[in-house]
């Protein structure tokens, strides 16, 4: 029993190695010249658009990416009362936000960027052995004044990836499930895992990852110019 | 999700905020991200609840000696506009651009609409 522990321990160190792994990825590195050009202090997070039928989607991601974007070291205005300023002023739908133009957000809000941000996946599959949460968010940057893009990502978190191996079986694992199901329900792990894929999509240490901002000690000593 | 695995989740959802290096964070920001996802979620949230927390995320903050993340001051100014005490409301909303200047127009805009809204 204590075997089957310590493997299922091991499991999820070598799970938790090969997401920092993702580090040192080999895909093709970022052009950050525009980004280094516009070196934005400030960034407005619109209201996620959501392609997803959770309508609770663009909340758990927009209470999250607060976090990540300030420790990369920007300004990011408070997203409820961004939130709240369109409502205001008549925009609630997201895709209507995001067509607003960049000189207006700019009058408002006097930002140096804007994220973009869309929500491909969201949300609790329900199968018989297992349930998983997925969250899949891509997002893009643009400079306010002159709309170029700055970066673009895009991040995956899934709960199933924290489950380890378990010992009990068939019947085991039925009961892992049911339990895991009413788990994930009522603890909300959509908000949870909406927050590792926003920490993954928004941190400067992930490969082709944002730049570090003026606000943080690490701004303009990382990723040498190409 | 017994509380190994929690554990796990928590330490990984740190390494994924902190990337490859740990490093000391910038900011406190305490319940902030839980507030505002519990003001999203239900409009007419307990005002006088979600306050109290953002004023305990302040009071931890200074205890911490990190500085308070940027927005809970403007979003606490706002609840505090929400729920009729106009002085601290404007006062916290005055906060957040000394403490971020970057925020400066969103807020003169803010201020602006406040005092419109009350003359």
């Amino acid at each position: 029993m204590s075997n089957i522990k310590a493997f299922s321990s091991l499991a999820m160190v070598l799970a938790m190695l090969s997401t920092l792994a993702g580090c040192a990825s080999s895909q093709a590195p970022m052009d950050y010249s525009a980004f280094k050009q516009s070196n934005p202090k400030s960034i407005l997070v619109l209201p996620p658009t959501n392609q997803t039928t959770e309508v609770i989607a663009p909340y758990g991601v927009l209470a999250n990416v607060t976090v990540p974007l300030a420790e990369a070291g920007y300004y990011v205005f408070p997203v409820a009362l961004v939130n709240e300023t369109f409502k205001n002023n008549g925009l609630t739908v997201a895709e209507d936000i995001h067509a607003v133009a960049p000189k207006k957000l700019d009058d408002i809000f006097g930002a140096d960027a804007v994220l973009y941000i869309d929500i491909e996946e969201y949300g609790t599959s329900y199968a018989v052995l297992s349930s998983d949460t997925v969250v899949v968010v891509k997002a893009r940057l643009t400079d306010i004044k002159t709309n170029a893009i700055l970066w673009e990502g895009k991040a995956s978190a899934a709960s199933s990836e924290q489950s380890g191996g378990n010992g009990g079986g068939i019947v085991g694992m039925l009961v892992e499930a049911a339990v895991k199901q009413i788990m994930e329900t009522a603890m909300d792990t959509g908000f949870q895992i909406a927050a590792i894929a926003s920490n993954r999509l928004l941190s400067p240490e992930a490969h082709n990852g944002l730049l570090y901002g003026p606000r943080s000690p690490k701004h303009g000593k990382e990723k040498p110019a190409k | 999700m017994d509380v190994t695995k929690l554990t796990m989740l928590a330490a990984l959802s740190v390494a994924a905020l902190t990337g490859c290096q740990a490093t000391k964070p910038l900011y406190h920001y305490g319940s902030y991200q839980s507030n505002v996802y519990e003001h999203f979620k239900n409009e007419d949230s307990a005002v006088t609840e979600e306050i109290e927390a953002l004023e305990q995320t302040i009071s931890e903050s200074s205890r911490n000696k990190l500085q308070v993340g940027p927005g809970i001051y403007a979003h606490l100014g706002f609840l505090y506009l929400q729920s009729g005490q106009r002085d601290t409301g404007l006062g916290y909303l005055q906060k957040e651009k000394q403490l971020y200047p970057e925020s400066a127009t969103f807020i003169d805009f803010l201020l602006k609409n406040a005092k419109a809204g009350q003359s």
